[in-house]
């Protein structure tokens, strides 16, 4: 009996050693590739900046810390709010919260009308939904460029009907960001909408019809309701990435329409401010967990409670 | 029978389903049909045959190819389901699973602007006529399979629909408890007043439940009659076979006499039969006899048919005879068993047949 169940715990062990050897590359590379950067730039963020660029180890510091919300006037030293980073800040929040806003105007609809073809036919369109990722970031920006440019193909046409009589300014605007993005991110949205729709009960649709609810109420009673975690997720794919943009504020925005990502670029490059930039990092992570926390905190209270 | 007024009628409806790169599916095929107010009016029919189809153009799910749909005499085939006084007890009870027992209850009300407080008083009325009380606030999700059918129900009764459709309600419980929801169906539709129409392919469902059946086939109402009508006055051999067990006797009518006629069978002796209306003697016809209304005994002249008795099946309350006829041909006798027949055949046995007086019936085709 002893050594029965001896051999039992002893081939439980090596299954256990086993199951850790298999996860070990993958855990390896979550700790090179994913925590051990965070804590260099952590590092880096609490370092004294150097002169050309680069940090001075282990001389700490907490100006890069300081000037993600405060400035140092050069003359008198009076401090004051770093308006530059806070309009960044804002301006970033608030783009990043209309893209997802019009992915989701935009992704619902796709969604719902994909989730209601022949199940064959939904492969096809699913695999149109998703062409736009084959190809490249820049090529698809300078697309939406040639398209809203002053010379572009809307202008054009609404020139050549005389709708306009002089081009409408739609690049370099907090317009052509938004676009941009809510073009490139809208698969992110479309996809975790029509996996939700598509397990939806279209006989509850029917019910509601047939209880007297129009057209608009079954949508917001019952379909928005059942795939609100659709809703959830893809406006967290959305938002997030959107939020650290940084080609599509650059290319669509020019020098003018700064975000974030554009902006801690900026301090590890022309700005030579390496410890600014790091702190803004963390700071742009940070927002991003405090909108997952408010995300992850609403999806639930909706799923137990409503009313 | 007393012809009430009529709460919804078929006028000439077809239905075609249309889809790509397959052939048109006839569905319904010009049916016409009057359901009268506060019946409980049964579609039966194997699946497949439109009795679903019917009432979801009824419900205003889906639209006539042709033909009229009224209720109490107004047209309502183009209307939305949401503008139709007619509510649904789906077959799945498609309940909102994100809504509470209550709250599903009370959405048709909601939905139609009534104020709270009428809506509160009205789920409460619905809850007890349903003997819920106790489940108001749980999720539809935390209730058994029986209960989500009686909140279904409840919740296309409250906003007291003018008929009140239902989709093979009782097809996903077990026998002991669609037998009792079948008694409950009943209670509620005498309670409410509502006429009741209901979908099913199970033919004794149909029968205990009914004041009236159509049954259907390939989308056409082959007959509309009460349960004793279709049961015992087939007019024809699909509605004779699928309902109940039947023998059929081919023949030839050789005279008629109002709705009776004599019919010389192709075994040789000639029998008394119900006749269809219009039915011309000297014609090919078929006779239905029901099991239980042949008597089986020892062969004497009187014996319309006889035979020899293959196979004897034992079910308890009755025994099955099943008789080789002289001729040729099969006929099952059903006995009920009592201390007289108790083992007085074996098979093999030679035995005559007495068909009881009025039961023949001659089928149209």
């Amino acid at each position: 009996m002893g050594s029965a169940q001896d051999i039992v715990t002893s081939e439980e062990r090596r299954d256990i050693r086993n199951r850790w050897l298999l996860s070990a590359p993958a855990l390896f590379l979550i700790a090179i590739a994913a925590i051990g950067p965070l804590f260099v730039v952590l590092l880096y963020s609490v370092m004294l900046k150097g002169d050309y660029g680069d940090v001075k180890f282990w001389s700490f510091s907490r100006d890069g810390w300081f000037e993600v919300f405060f400035q140092k006037d050069i003359f008198d030293d009076t401090v004051s709010w770093a308006d530059a980073h806070i309009i960044v800040l804002w301006r970033s929040i608030r783009l990043a919260s209309y893209t997802t806003l019009l992915a989701l105007v935009l992704g619902f609809p796709t969604a719902y009308f994909i989730a209601t073809r022949d199940e064959h036919r939904r492969d096809v369109w699913l695999f149109l939904i998703t062409i736009p990722f084959w190809t490249n970031l820049l090529i698809r920006t300078f697309a939406i460029q040639e398209l809203i440019r002053n010379e572009g193909l809307v202008n054009s046409v609404l020139l050549g009907l005389g709708v306009i009589s002089t081009p409408i300014q739609m690049m370099y605007t907090d317009f052509a960001v938004m676009l941009g993005m809510a073009y490139v991110f809208l698969p992110l949205m479309v996809l975790p909408l029509y996996s939700s729709m598509e397990k939806m009960d279209f006989r509850l649709v029917e019910a509601g019809y047939d209880l007297y609810a129009g057209r608009f109420q079954v949508l917001r009673k019952i379909i928005i309701p059942l795939v609100k975690p659709g809703i959830i997720a893809g406006s967290i794919l959305v938002f997030i990435p959107a939020l650290g943009s940084y080609v599509t504020p650059r290319m669509l925005g020019g020098g003018k329409i700064l975000m974030l990502g554009n902006l801690i670029d900026l301090q590890f490059d022309q700005g030579r401010n390496w410890p600014l930039g790091a702190a803004l990092s963390i700071t742009l992570m940070a927002i991003v967990m405090v909108a997952l926390l408010f995300y992850v905190r609403n999806a639930s209270k909706s799923g137990a409670g409503h009313g | 029978m007393v012809t009430g007024k009529a709460a919804i009628q078929a006028v000439g409806v077809s239905k075609v389903f249309q889809s790509a790169g397959q052939d048109s599916l006839k569905a319904l095929d010009d049916v016409s049909v009057a359901i009268r107010e506060n019946e409980f009016f049964t579609l039966l029919g194997p699946s497949g045959c439109g009795k679903t189809t019917l009432l979801r153009l009824i419900a205003g799910f889906d639209f006539p190819t042709d033909g009229d749909i009224l209720l109490y005499g107004e047209n309502i085939a183009p209307l939305p389901p949401y503008k139709r006084p007619v509510n649904t007890v789906f077959q799945s009870y498609a309940l909102f699973p994100h809504m509470t027992v209550a709250q599903n209850i009370g959405f048709g009300l909601e939905m139609l602007g009534k104020p709270r407080d009428e809506i509160n008083a009205r789920v409460s009325e619905m809850l007890a006529l349903v003997q819920m009380d106790s489940m108001r606030n749980r999720r539809t999700s935390q209730i058994s399979g029986g209960q989500q059918q009686r909140v279904a129900l409840a919740r296309a009764l409250a906003p007291k629909p003018k008929v009140l459709l239902l989709d093979e309600p009782l097809s996903a419980l077990d026998y002991k408890l669609r037998k009792e929801m079948q008694i409950e169906l009943k209670r509620l539709q005498h309670e409410t007043g509502i006429t009741f129409i209901f979908v099913t392919h199970d033919q004794e469902e149909a029968l205990t439940m009914s004041d009236r059946i159509a049954v259907m086939s390939k989308g056409r109402i082959l007959q509309v009659g009460s349960p004793r009508d279709i049961y015992d006055r087939p007019s024809e051999r699909f509605v004779a076979d699928f309902i109940g067990e039947t023998n059929f006797l081919e023949g030839a009518l050789v005279s008629t006499a109002k709705d009776k006629g004599k019919v010389k069978l192709v075994a040789g002796p000639v029998i008394d039969a119900m006749i269809p209306e219009g039915l011309k003697s000297s014609t090919k016809v078929t006779v239905v006899v029901r099991p239980e209304h042949a008597l089986i005994g020892k062969p004497t002249k009187a014996s319309v048919l006889k035979g020899v008795l293959g196979n004897i099946v034992y079910f308890g309350t009755d025994t099955h005879y099943h008789v080789k006829l002289e001729g040729g041909g099969e006929f099952t006798v059903r006995q009920q068993n009592n201390q007289i027949t108790n083992g007085s055949f074996m098979v093999g046995d030679k035995v005559g047949l007495a068909i009881s007086l009025g039961t023949a019936q001659v089928l149209r085709d």
